[in-house]
């Protein structure tokens, strides 16, 4: 970590950057948050641990308005999106100075709690640098164990690899982590009747809230107005109805981002009921790679987008139809 | 004092559902929420907090307040139902009971809200003490005892008992009505209950948050000050903080219209969102950093000085544990005492 210190003073001393987009340290040993550092000084709360999950790609359709550069750390998978984000025209380049920091997985502190793990006052482990596969976890009712894997972020068990795909240097080793199928969890869903797929996601879908973090949190939703914001927008958008929230909303959104979605991952790390939103991207990330052969978004910021592209030997509608 | 083996608690619930609704923590989807009971409801009580407060039992996320119809030629307007029927929420803690009463000096103070209102009056709560606070918890710094709820029973699971004691006339009325399951019990087990919880609660990492200069008297100080501009920076403006707190309690009113009928309903809003208290004049409050800053203006200035001091956080610690970008009022407080409210 201190490395990454180092060189961002660095940057920040020699007129590269003229701020650092990165996480403050938190008060608790899980919560640390993204935050802006303008001088040295301030970099004394910078921290980059297990629990830096939050994809700092969307921060910079901000940060891209300001002036001069902003140095950002993003971890491979965070990459992808911000490439997207370019292909999109929504950041601009030469307004980052991107830094890859490596990545060993990172933690979900809601999979820590629901080992029945409370009262937490330090974990060990977590550091970046740390090589330990377990977490050391020291709570009021005494000391805790828990697998580094067994706590890590669903997207971390489908890694999507090592690499960064955009950057200006790179600082840190990563690890492999991936340890799941990546489809695993879509071809459960596809082997279900329609019946219990509805019932499924019915299940999964009446616990949310309407609090639009997956949304909020989501790079790929990047319109400057949402429609479901809209005041003209005749729909019971803001209530809290199931029929909304259970036939709408998440798959207009899921819809939305089709072919755009990295799937790094953060509306399900993020919503606070804990449903599993990334599957409805998922399922749309397979059948793209089936209908119109292997696409990752994010990968680059040139190439057309097989749902914006039209070639002759495209998937034809009826057979999509077939296909469900 | 009464008390009730737990493996008999199942008895208990069916018995009060039998003559009223029941509303306690329910386990759907791997979370804990407060649900309707029925005889294949998960009741979850181990969970300490769950996901949303109990706030929907009196403040629903969203309701209907009349519904117009037209009927051949006639316009017909029926208002929305007020409660009629008796109700018990369950399984509350100190932190939710404190909520309420925050709610009820906005929804019952003139103008009286009769959809409130009417909830509360059929309401009965029975609230259970904490046995295990977790570090996100401050209610202390509230005046929020966790081992001793201030609900209409105040309940305490000790080993395989739940202790049950009843603090106002609701309650009674309701202990009378589930007697034939209740035995007498010792209060010393409580009392050992309560301060072995006290013990816990000195040891938590938020117990020594100060709230000095939080009050009506500062309100020019905080809201000039520059520090907001820094920490409103991480928010991502979803309503994640607003729709899991005990005590947030703004709301929109808007038209769905279907058709030849308009319901006119209210549901939850969320200061963090771009339409909040919009007007027919645009927006009052157009940067998320003022969005950011009303949230904690009014939990700690605001209504403290329409509320004689009182705070309208309560320390439940949801936003600590929700917020996608760990933000919360926590950091909030402490970001001022670092700096005094000067930068």
């Amino acid at each position: 970590m201190q490395e990454i210190i180092n060189r961002a003073k660095e940057l920040l001393a020699d007129g590269t950057v003229a701020r650092v987009l990165g996480w403050k340290a938190g008060d608790l040993p899980y919560n640390p948050e993204p935050a802006y550092f303008e001088n040295a000084e301030a970099l004394s709360d910078f921290v980059y641990n297990g629990f830096c999950g939050a994809n700092l790609s969307k921060y910079m359709i901000e940060a891209s308005k300001l002036e001069g550069k902003t140095l950002v750390f993003l971890k491979p998978c965070d990459t992808y999106s911000f490439n997207q984000l370019i292909k999109e025209h929504r950041v601009d380049r030469e307004k980052a100075y991107i830094i890859g920091v490596g990545c060993k997985g990172k933690l979900d502190i809601e999979k820590i709690k629901k080992a029945g793990i409370k009262g937490i006052e330090s974990i060990e482990g977590a550091e970046i640098s740390d090589a330990a596969e377990t977490l050391k976890i020291q709570t009021i009712y005494g000391e805790k164990e828990m697998a580094y894997a067994d706590a890590m972020l669903e997207r971390c068990h489908v890694c999507k690899g090592k690499e960064h795909q955009v950057y200006d240097e790179l600082i840190g080793e990563s690890k492999e982590t991936k340890d799941a199928e990546l489809f695993a969890e879509v071809e459960r869903i596809e082997a279900m009747s329609p019946e219990e797929k509805f019932a499924f996601f019915q299940n999964e879908l009446s616990k949310c809230i309407r609090c639009n973090a997956c949304r909020n949190a989501c790079p790929a939703c990047n319109c400057r107005k949402c429609v479901f914001d809209s005041t003209k927008f005749d729909s019971a958008q803001k209530a809290n109805v199931d029929t909304f929230e259970e036939k709408m909303f998440h798959i207009i959104r899921a819809f939305h981002v089709a072919g755009r979605c990295t799937d790094c991952g953060e509306c399900s790390r993020v919503c606070p009921q804990g449903i599993p939103l990334h599957l409805f991207n998922r399922k749309f990330i397979k059948d793209i790679d089936e209908l119109y052969g292997e696409y990752q978004a994010g990968e680059d910021t040139e190439s057309k987008a097989p749902l914006t592209n039209f070639t002759f030997d495209d998937a034809e509608p009826s057979i999509v139809g077939k296909r469900g | 004092m009464f008390k009730i083996a737990k493996e008999n608690l199942s008895a208990l619930f069916q018995l009060i559902a039998e003559k009223q609704e029941l509303y306690l923590p329910v386990k759907a989807a791997g979370q804990t929420n407060f649900a309707a009971w029925d005889k294949d409801a998960q009741v979850d009580l181990d969970t300490l907090k769950t996901v949303k407060s109990a706030k929907d039992a009196f403040f629903p996320q969203s309701e209907n307040l009349y519904n117009v119809t037209k009927k051949e030629k006639k316009m017909h307007i029926e208002p929305g139902a007020l409660k009629e029927q008796d109700f018990v929420v369950f399984g509350m803690r100190a932190c939710d009971v404190k909520g309420v009463e925050v709610l009820d000096r906005v929804f019952l103070a003139d103008p009286i809200d009769s959809f409130y209102a009417a909830r509360r009056e059929h309401g009965t709560i029975v609230a259970m003490a904490c046995h295990e606070p977790e570090e996100t918890c401050f209610c202390k710094v509230f005046g929020i005892d966790a081992a001793q709820p201030a609900s209409d029973v105040a309940a305490w699971m000790i080993g395989e008992d739940l202790y049950w004691k009843a603090l106002t006339e609701k309650g009674e009325a309701l202990t009378e009505a589930v007697k034939e399951l209740l035995t007498d019990a010792d209060e010393a087990p409580v009392e050992e209950e309560k301060e072995a919880v006290h013990a816990i609660v000195e040891k938590l990492p938020y117990m020594n948050l100060s709230l000095e200069g939080w009050n009506g008297d500062a309100l020019k100080e905080k809201f000039d000050s520059p520090v907001w501009e820094e920490l409103y920076k991480p928010c991502l403006a979803c309503g994640t903080c607003t729709f899991v707190c005990p005590t947030c309690q703004c709301y929109d009113i808007k038209d769905y219209t279907a058709g030849e009928s308009v319901f006119r309903y209210r549901c939850w809003d969320s200061c963090m969102y771009s339409d909040f208290t919009m007007m027919a004049h645009g927006n009052n409050r157009n940067s998320q950093m003022q969005r950011f800053r009303q949230r904690f203006m009014h939990k700690l200035v605001y209504y403290p000085a329409n509320n004689d001091g009182m705070y309208s956080c309560v320390g439940c610690g949801r936003c600590v544990e929700k917020c996608p970008s760990a933000l919360n009022i926590v950091k909030v407080v402490k970001a001022f005492q670092d700096q005094g409210g000067e930068k």
